[in-house]
């Protein structure tokens, strides 16, 4: 039976390939464990995903625009078809924007889709932080991973800036030009950073093809590096998994990485995709040619810059005109809220999974995620660093407020400064008590049960609800959801779900299995006999 | 541990050419060797006949699959024929970029979907529980490569042999030294080189040691009755390339103040000028660079540099839209409100043949503070 014989069968051809490649690479076990990798399934672990593929769109969309633009300095008169602008003077870099929105074919869904995509990445990034933070995925091993990611958001943060400066419009030249007086402001080295920054006086003619430089290789490069350490890192130590049926510190409970995640993360990608797409066209950003060219002495009210640098903007413009004065030499006041502010919060982040294992004595590794409620000191310090992000974040734009809701400007910085003092500290305790709260009635509902909705006298005239219990026996608090309503007990039927149709055959009935772990209760919950 | 540490364990003896075995035994065990088991497991619909939501399923699918295509075709049709060029007015032109947004999104957004229907409802129903196989290395190859590492180490003799040790460390920190130092050198530029930060386009040096003109963006000069009483405007040094970026440190506001307005400056000028002349506090430098009742201050703001250029007329202050600084005109532009600390400098005006020109350059370094900023820059620098 030699194999050279045979005839040929068309059928084969796949199998024959797959033998040839595994004589030469010897792969297939790698292979298959791959395709089996299992990964849990939950809404919230797509949020990493979103900033993957808004990544992804920004390298398609960037490398578009980079075969157009030219980040030249040089004045030039503008003669394109945006009529308002021409014979105007403006830089190569802002001519050619403009040609980019008005007269290259497609340009401007382009321009707009790279800038929403920028937008949806850095917004992806810090939801995607926070989920990992509520829900403890940074504790070890995964230490590493969070560093990681917060190197990740500050790149995108430079990035984004870097980009936003290019086109050399009114507003990016001004946001260059307060980053100038952020440079300068640090002691001693600071005029001379300033003056080989830009070689020489702002803003010369050497940053902005230094920038382009470093937006269209550097950072992308070291993004691209970091974010396959990242993924590289997951894949490593397996995803993390909330507590629920079958699910241990020892296992991964989900679907396996082909066909079902790979399938749903591809729609999920080309979704983005679509959505980035349509806000591209839809939604103006960025207006460039409306601004005009940067010129030193031209700024209008109401410029803002793009959402994740607006925190800085506002501890900017809450801070008093503390300057401080050592002998000959000067700090100003400006360095307190635009070098020192960002550098505390980032070491807090970056040491937080440190500063976690202390609070709550806990150097063991964990692979099952936490529900906020239940570590109420980490939820509460979490909902305070966001309130203080926020109020910043407002005070960015306490011009626009003002003048919105006819509310003096000067009151507003004054509610911004009193409110970054008491706003933080409130939002603990609210959060803390609420996390207590839902604790609480989690306790409430496995020690009596669901509430019914039947209420019942009694022979010595009292009412009392009717609760349903949840088990005969006693049941351990482990960290689960708990079901609150009747009809999540399965008393009522499954509830018919259908995405296109109404119709569908019920659900079937949970797999029978036994709990293997004591983070099971709901298991247990499940099985309970419905009385009625 | 071991007690709810059930890893699945794979059979020693299943035979994959067992001809009963079906091929998901074979993906059975296959996922059994790689420590993965599957829990629950149910096709989404029966194997056979299509029943009728299986069919219905899946002609909305393809629907879906069939509009995405539509959808592409539409975008390359409109992106080569519709009208594309930008033209001032209500033209088609302004539907393009609408159009490519609606169709290629449209078209991505239906495949999306699609995909993901397919993934939800026509895939099986799964449940695969996988090993952690967490946690460190067992003691034993944490051992082995402990030992091969320091093994290693010791191959290089690095241990055994200080004199190549200290000998390296000379090549190595220069070498480190190398590799910057082409980038920080050639980056480098000193800052007192020239003195950027210290002069602008008005100190005389740019125009033949000759006092600098105020003009106008395009160039013109200005008459002093040219800016009538409580007017202002905008104007730059009188020197090739004065109103572009090159200059952009010297953007000035000039004012004709009112004649109340200009009093009240005059008495702040005097008023400081005598306590500084007493020795006592005061912000320095005091300059009296009036001329009748015209003044002229800086334009970019001491806090981080924007334009502090809206003007409010019956507070006179002025107000930087960056972070809201405000200005007082009346009290030599010294802060009253908002981050900025420094007034804006004021620069010297005077009159010659008819126009307004600056007797110097500024006193003061203009725009953000600095580590070293002097407080003030003498007379004759700002003139030469
Ligand atoms: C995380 C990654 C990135 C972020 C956050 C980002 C962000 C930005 C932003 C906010 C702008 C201003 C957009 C506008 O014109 O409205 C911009 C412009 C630009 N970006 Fe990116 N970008 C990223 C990656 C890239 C990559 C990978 C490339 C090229 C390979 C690129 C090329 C460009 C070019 C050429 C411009 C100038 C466009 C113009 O002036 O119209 N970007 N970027
Ligand atoms: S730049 Fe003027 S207030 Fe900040």
């Amino acid at each position: 039976m030699s194999p050279r014989k045979r005839r040929f069968e068309f059928a084969r051809v796949p199998a024959q390939i797959g033998q040839d490649l595994d004589e030469r690479l010897g792969a297939a076990t790698l292979l298959r464990r791959a395709l089996n990798k299992v990964f849990p399934n939950h809404w919230s672990f797509l949020l990493g995903e979103i900033a993957l593929y808004s990544f992804i769109v920004l390298l398609l969309t960037g490398t578009f625009l980079a075969l157009f633009f030219d980040p030249s300095m040089t004045e030039v008169a503008y003669d394109g078809s945006y009529t308002p602008l021409r014979g105007e003077m403006m830089s190569q870099a802002y001519a050619t924007s403009l040609h980019l929105s008005f007269d290259v074919r497609g340009g401007l869904i382009m321009r707009q889709m790279h800038h929403w995509a920028a937008l949806l990445f850095m917004a992806s990034i810090l939801v995607h932080m926070f989920r990992v933070f509520f829900t403890g995925a940074f504790r070890k091993p995964r230490e590493m991973n969070w560093v990681v990611g917060v190197l990740l958001f500050w790149l995108g943060f430079f990035e984004g800036f870097a980009g936003y400066s290019l086109p050399d419009d009114a507003l990016s030249g001004t946001g260059l030009r307060i980053a100038t007086a952020i440079i300068l402001s640090i002691p001693v080295i600071g005029t001379w950073t300033y003056t080989s920054l830009f070689g020489g006086e702002f803003p010369g003619t050497e940053i902005l093809p230094r920038l382009y430089i470093v937006h269209v290789f550097l950072i992308p490069l070291l993004l691209l590096g970091l974010i396959t350490v990242h993924l590289a890192l997951m894949v490593k130590q397996k995803h993390t998994q909330w507590p629920g049926p079958k699910a241990t510190e020892h296992n991964v409970v989900g679907v396996r990485m082909v066909p079902g995640f790979a399938l749903k993360t591809t729609g999920f990608f080309l979704l983005i995709f679509g959505l980035i797409a349509l806000m591209g066209g839809l939604v103006q950003i960025n207006p460039l040619w409306l601004f005009g060219p940067y010129k030193g002495e031209v700024v209008s009210a109401a410029s803002q810059p793009d959402w994740y640098v607006m925190f800085l903007d506002g501890s900017t413009r809450l801070m008093p005109d503390w300057d401080l004065t050592i002998g000959p030499y000067t700090i100003p006041a400006i360095f307190w809220p635009t070098v020192v502010l960002p550098g505390v919060l980032t070491m807090l982040a970056v040491f937080y999974p440190a500063i976690d294992r202390r609070i709550y004595k806990d150097y063991e590794a964990h692979h099952l995620l936490q529900r906020p409620r239940d570590v109420p000191v980490r939820t509460a310090l979490g909902m305070m660093a966001i309130s203080f992000w926020l109020v910043l974040t407002i005070s960015g734009g306490n011009d626009i407020v003002a003048e919105k809701f006819d509310i003096s400007l000067n009151a507003m910085t004054w509610a911004g400064r009193v409110g970054l003092l008491i706003v933080p500290p409130i939002a603990y305790w609210v959060t803390y008590r609420i996390c207590l709260g839902l604790q609480q009635h989690d306790r409430e509902v496995l020690a009596h049960g669901v509430e019914t909705g039947i209420i019942k006298r009694l022979p010595d005239g009292r009412f009392i609800e009717v609760h349903q219990p949840l088990a005969d026996g006693h049941l351990e608090y482990a960290g689960t959801p708990v079901p609150k309503k009747m009809n999540k007990l399965g008393a009522l039927g499954p509830a018919i779900r259908g995405f296109f149709f109404p119709i569908e055959k019920p659900a079937p009935p949970p797999p029978a299995v036994t709990p293997v772990s004591p983070a099971d209760a709901p298991r247990e919950l499940e099985e309970a006999p419905p009385k009625y | 541990m071991s007690s709810e540490h059930h890893a699945p364990v794979a059979d020693p003896s299943f035979d994959v050419d067992d001809p009963r075995n079906t091929r998901f035994d074979l993906v059975r065990e296959g996922l059994r060797r790689d420590g993965m088991e599957i829990a629950y497991y149910e096709p989404a619909f029966p194997p056979g006949r299509k029943s009728k939501v299986e069919k219905r399923i899946e002609r909305s699918i393809a629907l879906l699959f069939v509009l995405a295509g539509l959808f592409a075709v539409a975008f390359v049709v409109a992106y080569i024929w519709w009208p594309w060029k930008y033209e001032m007015g209500a033209t088609a032109s302004k539907f393009y970029t609408p159009i490519l947004a609606l169709t290629l999104g449209g078209s991505l957004v239906l495949l999306a979907f699609g995909i993901i229907a397919w993934a939800k409802k026509l895939l099986p129903h799964e449940v695969v529980i996988q090993d952690r196989h967490d946690g460190a290395s067992p003691y034993d190859e944490q051992r082995l490569t402990g030992a091969a590492i320091m093994n290693i180490v010791d191959e290089t003799g690095i241990r055994r042999r200080p004199l190549l040790k200290a000998a390296l460390a000379l090549p190595a920190a220069g070498l480190g030294v190398a590799a910057v130092a082409p980038l920080v050198g050639a980056l480098i530029k000193d800052p007192n080189d020239g003195h950027p930060l210290l002069k602008t386009g008005w100190n005389p040096e740019n125009n033949n040691g000759r006092p600098v003109r105020l003009t106008r963006q395009d160039g013109t000069p200005v008459r002093p009755e040219e800016v009538s009483p409580g007017g202002q405007m905008t104007v730059f040094p009188g020197i090739p390339g004065g109103a572009t970026n090159k200059w952009a440190d010297s953007p000035v506001l000039l004012i004709h103040l009112r004649q109340a307005d200009a009093d009240r400056l005059r008495a702040s000028i005097a008023a400081s000028q005598a306590a500084l002349a007493e020795g006592r506090d005061v912000t320095r430098p005091v300059v009296d660079g009036m001329w009748q009742n015209f003044v002229a201050y800086s334009k970019i703001c001491t806090h981080a540099g924007c334009p502090a250029s809206l003007y409010e007329q019956q507070t006179n202050r002025l107000l930087c839209p960056c972070h809201q600084s405000q200005f007082l005109i009346t009290e030599q532009a010294k802060p009253v409100f908002g981050p900025a600390h420094r007034k804006l400098p004021m620069l010297p005006l005077d009159v010659e043949d008819g126009f307004l020109v600056a007797r110097s350059d500024f006193l003061e370094p203009i725009g953000p503070t600095y580590w070293e900023r002097p407080v003030e820059i003498n007379e004759q620098e700002a003139t030469s």
